[in-house]
């Protein structure tokens, strides 16, 4: 039910259905979507970047926000902790609860070595959790990991690094086994072969899922597994600063306990960063997909102690976001809406683009019709565009929507809205951080011995941009190398005295490039509180 | 201005927008969350949440980051429940009726009062999957349980003190991994790769320029 402010844009979008419905709307040019990136798409704001002035990516641009974590001041100076008595000791830490650190942590347990996972919240409290689409792989007769490649590779606009996204393609289908193996409960066909579809970008159909709930069936399969090995987890503490040895290797992290802000000294072999996204930061204001603790900490403990960014100015922001109702601000509405028929419309009725252009473009073209256009459509909470989703049962018959996205329709339903009848209004939200950590296919940081990072901390497997299904896989293909490697490495290594003289020279960095500021990083949380502005 | 409705938080009056989550309701009323806040879109149970309206009797549960909130709400946060987890081997378990017995035995003191199925937050027949469970039923366990957040809400509510979600857990996994139907082109796959099947082509495209890597992507046939 939308309030009476909306009825007269909703009248002009059902005058004009049966005519928008017939209507092939034209696909755009290169050279028209080139122009309208650069005009439109969030990356190419110029404005809403900044150059680095200190650390490993001087003179490099990223988002403004994540700079400012990137080179604010440490939660903690480097002779405030004690590190001659650990609270904990063990071969292995693994930073972040999610797809990526369980991964890690089951092979790396696998391997022999003591592990431990320390995590923010609890333990599947993680982007992974909420992913429904799917996760792909390579394992149809008529696909191949070259194709999959190819795929990946053009979708990433060919910017990916070549050695690690082999890695992720000849390894999909064994994560699939490994998974299944797991007991995740694959859709299947009565003879076993799976059930398989398109994602955007794919040219075989190799998106492999468990209804939609794909990331949360994986994810509590996974969660259940570490704690069948007893493998100790640390929730609700944050990793706030790595901890380095004598010989400049990671060997450790300081550790907050969330809700004491009690600190705690955790001395590890080797560690592995696997604290996942960065939606929670809004670059450029943008609402978000992402769990509640997605704020780029990986990033920022791997910056401090030296290592490289890889596309850190890269973001993946998804052209459906709900815009309306306020309690759903930012949530996903899967692409699978629009496959399905439904058209974007603006206030007018009319239909502005090609549903179907990739997610890039479409988002720019959104942008467009809600800025310099004027043909958005006033939400309270910003403008927004209709997603005319009762196209869907007039094109495949009543009863499609409840048969293909029974999700979407509750998500409207509790608040009245019935997407079969009612057009939803969207505008695009942050969804995916392409970029983040440069690390070798061992998942070991470039240049920081014994750090390992994997998920969607790491930058460069993509490239610039990352095809649906393929961020699930990389969490179970990356997160399962870096238990190997972490594990073995740990065998290797003799861990020198402790230090954190790392964070001093970063705050001499600090003053010395002239920067001021009174930001403290890694950022935790976001913080939504009334006296906060929600 | 926006039409505001009294809540109360733990017992403490607040006014709030009438548009909230019960979630959004919390933050603007000044807390900052630290637990009982998770995905904050209904996936992963953490914002479980008791609530009566005032006057009526029945005490209801939900998710907050998915409920709205309504006037003279009474609100307690269920951040946590002592659920009992019990571990396994999954290389070694019996997919038979016998290990519910061994790991869940107090499935069997259910006393048929419906209070999990009234209580669950998803909406999910939780009676009936725990009697599926029972008569080691994992398929239809797994199936009727599936959408399942392990929230808690219905083992809380639970005279016979069963950790429902963990049962159902338990159920999928065996479903997964030893009734569903094996999958031979997946195992095909795996063993070519490892052969080395895809080493050449592969090797092949890591050598290749650029240009013409854009040439076969651009040019690259879709399925249908
Ligand atoms: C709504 C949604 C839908 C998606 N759909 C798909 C899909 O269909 N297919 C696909 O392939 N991908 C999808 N993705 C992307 C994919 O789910 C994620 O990229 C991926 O799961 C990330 O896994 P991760 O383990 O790296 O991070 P996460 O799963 O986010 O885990 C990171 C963990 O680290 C914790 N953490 C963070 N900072 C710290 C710290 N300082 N100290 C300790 N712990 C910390 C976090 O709280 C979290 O628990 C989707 C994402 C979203 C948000
Ligand atoms: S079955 Fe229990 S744990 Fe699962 S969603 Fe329902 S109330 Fe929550
Ligand atoms: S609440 Fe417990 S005793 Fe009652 S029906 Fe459910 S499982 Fe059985
Ligand atoms: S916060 Fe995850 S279900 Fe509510």
């Amino acid at each position: 039910m939308y309030s009476e402010k909306f009825q007269k844009s909703l009248a002009a979008v059902e005058a004009a259905r049966e005519k928008n419905i017939a209507l092939e709307p034209e696909r755009m040019t290169a050279k028209q979507k080139e122009d309208l990136l650069a005009a439109y798409h969030p990356d190419y704001k110029a404005d809403q970047f900044e150059v680095l002035k200190i650390g490993p990516n001087k003179g490099e641009k990223v988002p403004t926000e994540l700079a400012e974590m990137l080179q604010a001041h440490s939660r903690i100076s480097a002779d405030s902790v004690d590190l001659s008595n650990p609270d904990y000791e063990t071969d292995v830490l693994i930073i972040g609860g999610g797809g990526a650190g369980s991964s890690a942590a089951i092979e790396a347990h696998e391997a022999g070595a003591d592990v431990m996972i320390v995590t923010k919240l609890r333990i599947g409290d993680a982007n992974t959790m909420m992913a429904e689409g799917g996760i792909q792989a390579a394992d149809k007769p008529n696909d191949s990991p070259a194709i999959h490649f190819v795929d990946a590779f053009g979708g990433g606009h060919f910017a990916a690094k070549r050695e690690l996204l082999s890695k992720l393609v000849c390894d999909a289908p064994e994560a699939i086994q490994w998974l299944s193996n797991l007991g995740v409960e694959f859709d299947k066909d009565a003879d076993g072969t799976m059930i398989t579809t398109h994602g955007g970008g794919t040219s075989r159909k190799r998106m492999h899922a468990a209804k939609d709930y794909s990331g949360a069936e994986i994810m509590r399969t996974l969660r259940d597994e570490v704690l069948n090995r007893n493998i100790p987890v640390i929730d609700f503490t944050a990793a706030i600063e790595l901890i380095m040895d004598e010989n400049g290797n990671a060997a450790g992290a300081v550790l907050m306990n969330m809700e004491t802000k009690e600190l705690l000294v955790a001395k590890a072999k080797t560690v592995i960063i696997a604290t996942g996204g960065a939606g929670r930061m809004h670059y450029q204001g943008f609402p978000t997909s992402n769990h509640y603790g997605a704020t780029a900490d990986g990033l920022v403990l791997g910056y401090r102690a030296g290592a490289k960014l890889l596309y850190a100015e890269t973001l993946q922001y998804h052209p459906t976001g709900a815009a309306f109702p306020e309690q759903i601000f930012g949530a996903l509405v899967t692409e699978k809406v629009r496959s399905l028929g439904a058209k974007l419309v603006n206030k007018n009725g009319e239909v502005f683009m090609h549903p179907l252009e990739t997610r890039d473009v479409t988002a720019a073209s959104v942008i467009r019709e809600c800025s310099d256009r004027g043909n958005g459509i006033d939400t309270g909470n910003g403008f927004g565009v209709w997603l005319d989703t009762p196209m869907i049962e007039k094109i495949g018959g009543e009863g499609t929507i409840m048969k293909r996205i029974p999700a979407m329709w509750r998500m409207f339903d509790k608040y009245g809205i019935d997407i079969r009848k009612e057009p939803i209004l969207i505008y695009p939200t942050l969804h995916y951080q392409n970029g983040g950590l440069d690390i070798t296919p061992d998942c070991m940081t470039t240049n920081i011995k014994n750090l390992f990072v994997a998920g969607e901390a790491v930058g460069g497997i993509h490239g610039k941009n990352r095809l649906m299904g393929n961020s699930l896989l990389d969490i179970i293909v990356f997160g399962r190398s870096a238990g190997k490697s972490a594990a073995k490495a740990a065998k290797d290594t003799t861990v020198g005295e402790l230090t954190l003289k790392h964070i001093e020279k970063f705050e001499n960095e600090i003053k010395e490039a002239g920067i001021e500021t009174s930001a403290v990083s890694p950022k935790l949380l976001p913080n939504y509180t009334k006296q906060n502005n929600i | 201005m926006e039409n505001m409705v009294n809540i109360f938080l733990f017992g403490k009056k607040y006014s709030v927008p009438e548009n909230l989550t019960i979630m959004t309701a919390m933050e603007y009323a000044g807390y900052q969350l630290v637990r009982g806040c998770g995905c904050r879109n209904g996936f992963c149970g953490a914002c479980a949440t008791i609530y009566r309206i005032k006057g009526e009797r029945e005490l209801k549960a939900c998710l907050a980051c998915q409920t709205k909130v309504e006037d003279n709400m009474y609100i307690a946060t269920l951040p946590f429940f002592p659920l009992v987890k019990q571990v396994y081997d999954m290389e070694t378990i019996k997919p038979t009726e016998a290990v519910m017995m061994q790991l869940y035995p107090e499935i069997y003191a259910c006393v048929g009062c419906n209070a999990c199925t009234k209580a669950c937050t998803q909406g999910l027949n939780v009676m009936q999957y725990i009697a599926y469970a029972q008569r080691g039923d994992f398929e239809k366990c797994a199936e009727e349980s599936f959408d399942c957040v392990m929230c808690g809400v219905c083992s809380s509510r639970c005279p016979a003190g069963i950790s429902h979600p963990q049962v159902a857990m338990l159920a999928r996994r065996i479903n997964g991994k030893y009734l569903a139907p094996g999958c031979d082109h997946l195992e095909n796959r795996v063993k070519e790769i490892k052969d080395g099947s895809f080493n050449e082509l592969i090797e092949a495209l890591m050598q290749k320029p650029v240009e013409e890597l854009k040439e076969l992507y651009n040019t690259r046939e879709i399925e249908k």
